[in-house]
Formats: C-alpha cells, structure tokens, sequence
C-alpha cells in the first residue's frame, strides 16, 4: 500500500557504466569564525543523478554548494570534479570547470539592470563568441520556453515574481549546457502551485539532459519528488544517506524528528 | 593577514566570496586594532589591485563593457566637470583681478588664470567632481550587486568579476580623467575671460596669446595627464570597496561613502606627490 511518503517512481535511473562520480566531495570541512558549519562531510554524485541535501536552516546546506562551485574556500578536505581536484585552481582555470556548471541562487541572483533575456543571454555572450546574435537569440528564447517563461524576453527582474525570477534563473545556469546543476533551495518561498512547477521543471530537465544535479532544500516533498538520493545534515555532519525508505527505516531520533515535522 | 580569501600573494585566484568568512579590514581599523585594520586594508588593495591588473591584461578583454563604462565616466560626467570649471574659471578671474591689482601686475592676469587653471585647479576640481560622481556611482553599484550575490553569479557564469566589473571601471576612469581636465580647464578660461571682459574689455585673442605667452608642453600636458593617476585611484578605490561590501543596505551606504572620502583624501594625498614629481622631471 502506498504511502505519503512513497518516492513517486519519476525520476531518471542514474548511470550505471562506470559509476564514475561526476562530483566527489571528501573530508570537507568550512568554518565562519568560530563556528563549523561542515565537520568533515564526504559525498558524490554520478551522471543522471540528483541528490537532495536537507537539512536544518544554518546546517551548511548552502555553504556546500558555494564551496563546489568554488565561490568559498574549504578548510580542508577535497572537491573533485570529473576527478580534478579544484583546491588552489586560479579563477580563469576554475571558469573553465565552471563552464560544466550551472547554479540557481536561492534568490536567483538575476542581474537587475538588464532584462530577463539578456539575463539569459549573458552566459552565451561571454562564452558562446561564436554565435551570431540570432542564433543566441533563437537560444535564449528556446531556453525560456523551457522553463516557462516565453514572452517574458524584455521583461525587467523587478517586474516578474520570485517563482518567475527563478524559472529565469533557471534557465541562466542551463544556458551552456552544464553536465551538473546545482540548485539552492529552488523552491524556497514559493507558493505550493509554484513550488510543484519548479519541482516538475527539474525533473523534466534532469529527464531530458541527464546532469549531475545537487539540490538543496528544506522542502522534504519536492526533495523526494526529485532526486535519486537524500543525503540529511546536522551540525556540519552528514547524519543519513540513502533512498527515501532509508530515511524512513532509520532508528536514528534527529532523522525521525525531521520527518515528523516536514 | 590572516584572511584566507587573499592567499593570492602566494598565486593563487581566489573567489571575493571566499573572503565573507572574516570580517572586511576597514581602512581606520576597528577598535581593537586600528593598526592592523590599517595595514591589513592596504594589504587587500594591494591584492585586489594585482588581481584587476593580471585580469586585465590577460584575454577574453571586455570591450563593450569598457566602451559602456567610457560613456558613464565620461560623456555622462562632462555636464558636471563643465559646469565646475565654469565657476572656477570665474571664481580665479575675481580673485585674481583683485590681488593683482593690489600688486600693480594686472597685466600678469592672463597669465596667472591659465597657470591657476591648467596646473593646478583644472585638475584637482576635476578629480573631485569625478571622484564624487563616479566613485560613488561605482562603490554603490557594485556593493549593491555584491550583496544580492550578482557578483557571485558573474563568477560562477565562468566570468571572471576582476575583468569585467573592475578592469573596465577602473580604466575608464584612467582614460576619461584628462579628457574631462581638458573639458574643465576649457570652460574655466572661457569664463574667465568672460568675467574679466565685463570688466575690462580683452579680445579671447589677446587673452590666449598672452597667457600661453612662452608656455610649454611641460607646463600644461604633465599637469593634465597627471589626472590618469587620479582616475587610476577614483577607479580602484571605488571598485574596491564596492567589491567586498558585506552587510546589505547600509554594506552599500558604507561603500557608496567610503568610495567616495577615500577617493577624494588619496587624490589630494597623490596630489602632493605628483606635483612634486612633475617639478623635478618636467622643469
């Protein structure tokens, strides 16, 4: 019999041949002053799959993604991305490693002075020289009606709501192709209808694209909605790793109290 | 320094986030240390200074944005560099006339307006004004786009934000200063010429000839050039404290005020050191 907390069987299978971890994070440890925000975490994800970082608010969720996109510096430990570690990389080395990325900020970070088209296009004009304007343009439009957001292409970020401004930001960090996505906390502050489109959004794209994606939320329904894999910290420290049953079967008391109260 | 975001002495990039982890040096140093916040935020220039330099040197270079930011420092600073080298221009004839005349050397006042202006005031009332207007044009910006993480996002689109955020900046500034002196001295000789005929007619002729009487180059185009330095530091400054600001809204005043105050203190501060560079190399 099923149950509220069954994984719906959407998501895309991740690779099998090889099992090569397209991200690999080992021993990682971040402190702000005086405080550890990540004690020594290790994880990885393969091509095609999504794993789902919950956790409590302050618990280095997002800190995680920053330090694999390399916009924070670890303490210590390794990031491996494709198998290059990128610890002490100069800026433009880790731009081209960048360039395999895709990152949607928790409040989506579009760039307020220009409209949402030329938000989109901003990737493609510094890293795609060799398109023509139209072909950009012919892009950026296809990579807004994949995300919904068709017609909207002169449109200012200040005019359009938070679900739209991720949707666009959505949209910016598929914008060259990335082999791995990184989402924070997608669907954050959007109301339930919204939060299901952006949940569904993902899906399709990670059906359709086959990334590596690393999605960080509080939003335990969207999280077993969309990935392959949760990963639950606390305190800096990755408590519970696994399929949702995993979480569901664990005797461990903060993993039950955490899904109690989502 | 103690800041791990700025291990690039040691040649390695990395990201302006990094630096989020320590609280920002500020220039008066906190209360515990003034010393160190001193030293430390001259460090941190000194890096962020190395950081735009190599950016800036090394491809994919920024054009349109550097074309962009030519007109923002620029064109969009003339009206207000004009109109200040106006009321100089007037302000230098009144005086001049007047402390001249004391002297019984009125014959020296064509001479001594185009001297107070091309040498001296032209440049420092430009540096000023731009300083005003642009420094904290940048330092907003700039500090705004860094606490709604569109600098972050820059940099994680692969784009490096030393290239196109502050190379471009910074040069503009570098290039449009002595466009923009030429701007203000123009205006200042005019008018005063203009203030000095209403009371003593004087052709603009007899008043050019006679004050670039036995001028040369030395005399004006030091002067004038020495304003890329001041556009060297209105830029860097600027773009600077834009680029670290923490602490939303008022991160952003704090920048806006500070791009502004330091801007203007090291121009007057550089000032004394180029005036005295000029004297000793072009006599």
């Amino acid at each position: 019999m099923a149950t509220a907390y069954d994984i719906p069987a959407k998501q895309a299978e991740p690779e099998q041949d090889g099992r090569a971890s397209v991200v690999a994070v080992e021993n990682l440890r971040k402190t702000f002053a005086s405080h550890t925000v990540l004690n020594g975490i290790s994880l990885s994800v393969s091509r095609g799959e999504t794993l789902a970082v919950l956790g409590r608010s302050g618990t280095g969720k997002s800190v995680l993604l920053r330090l694999i996109i390399g916009l924070e510096t670890p303490d210590s430990g390794s990031i491996r991305i494709h198998g290059q570690d990128i610890a002490g990389l100069a800026l433009d080395r880790m731009g081209e490693i960048r360039k395999k990325m895709g990152f949607l900020f928790q409040h989506a970070a579009l760039y307020d002075s220009l409209t949402v088209g030329e938000n989109v296009a901003f990737p493609l004009v510094h890293h795609r020289r060799d398109m023509s304007r139209s072909e950009r343009g012919d892009r950026v439009e296809q990579l807004l009606a994949e995300v919904g957001m068709e017609g909207n292409l002169d449109a200012m970020p200040s005019d359009i709501s938070g679900g739209m401004q991720k949707r666009v930001g959505l949209a910016r960090a598929l914008a060259l192709e990335p082999e791995i996505l990184l989402l924070d906390e997608p669907t954050a502050g959007l109301d339930p209808i919204s939060s299901g489109e952006i949940g569904d959004l993902i899906l399709k794209l990670q059906r359709e694209r086959r990334m590596a994606s690393i999605v960080v939320t509080h939003d335990l329904h969207s999280a077993r909605t969309i990935a392959n894999r949760l990963a639950l910290l606390d305190q800096g420290n990755v408590v519970i790793e696994g399929r949702f049953e995993d979480l569901q079967q664990s005797d461990i008391e903060f993993v039950k109290e955490f899904l109690r109260q989502s | 320094m103690s800041d791990r975001g700025f291990t690039a002495v040691a040649g390695v990039n990395l990201p302006l986030a990094g630096r989020r982890n320590r609280p920002s040096p500020s220039f008066a140093g906190s209360a515990a240390g003034p010393v160190n916040g001193f030293f430390e935020w001259f460090g941190s220039l000194g890096i962020f200074s190395w950081q735009v330099l190599k950016a800036a040197v090394t491809p994919p270079y920024e054009w349109r944005e550097l074309i962009r930011q030519l007109d923002e420092v620029g064109s969009k600073s003339l009206p207000l560099v004009a109109m200040a080298g106006a009321a100089i221009g007037v302000i230098i004839s009144l005086e001049a006339r007047y402390s001249l005349s004391r002297f019984g050397a009125k014959s020296m006042f064509p001479a001594t307006l185009v001297y107070s202006v091309i040498q001296v005031m032209g440049p420092i009332i430009t540096g000023l004004v731009v300083s005003g207007r642009v420094g904290a044009g940048i330092g907003a910006e700039l500090a705004s786009m860094k606490v709604t993480e569109q600098i972050d996002a820059i940099e994680a689109s692969a784009i490096n934000p030393y290239r196109l955020l502050a190379s471009t900046r910074i040069l503009a500034c570098v290039l449009m200063l002595p466009m923009l002196t030429l701007a203000t001295d123009a205006c200042a000789l005019v008018t005063g010429w203009f203030a000095q005929n209403l009371v003593e007619p004087l052709s603009f002729h007899q008043f050019i000839s006679s004050g670039f009487n036995g001028a040369t180059f030395n005399a004006f185009l030091p002067p004038t050039f020495k304003t890329a330095v001041y556009g060297l530091i209105i830029g860097l400054i600027a773009c600077f404290q834009g680029m670290r600001t923490r602490g939303g809204a008022e991160g952003v005043g704090r920048a806006a005020t500070n791009s502004v105050v330091l801007g203007s203190l090291f121009l007057i501060l550089a000032d004394v050191v180029l005036v005295k560079f000029i004297l000793v190399f072009f006599p």
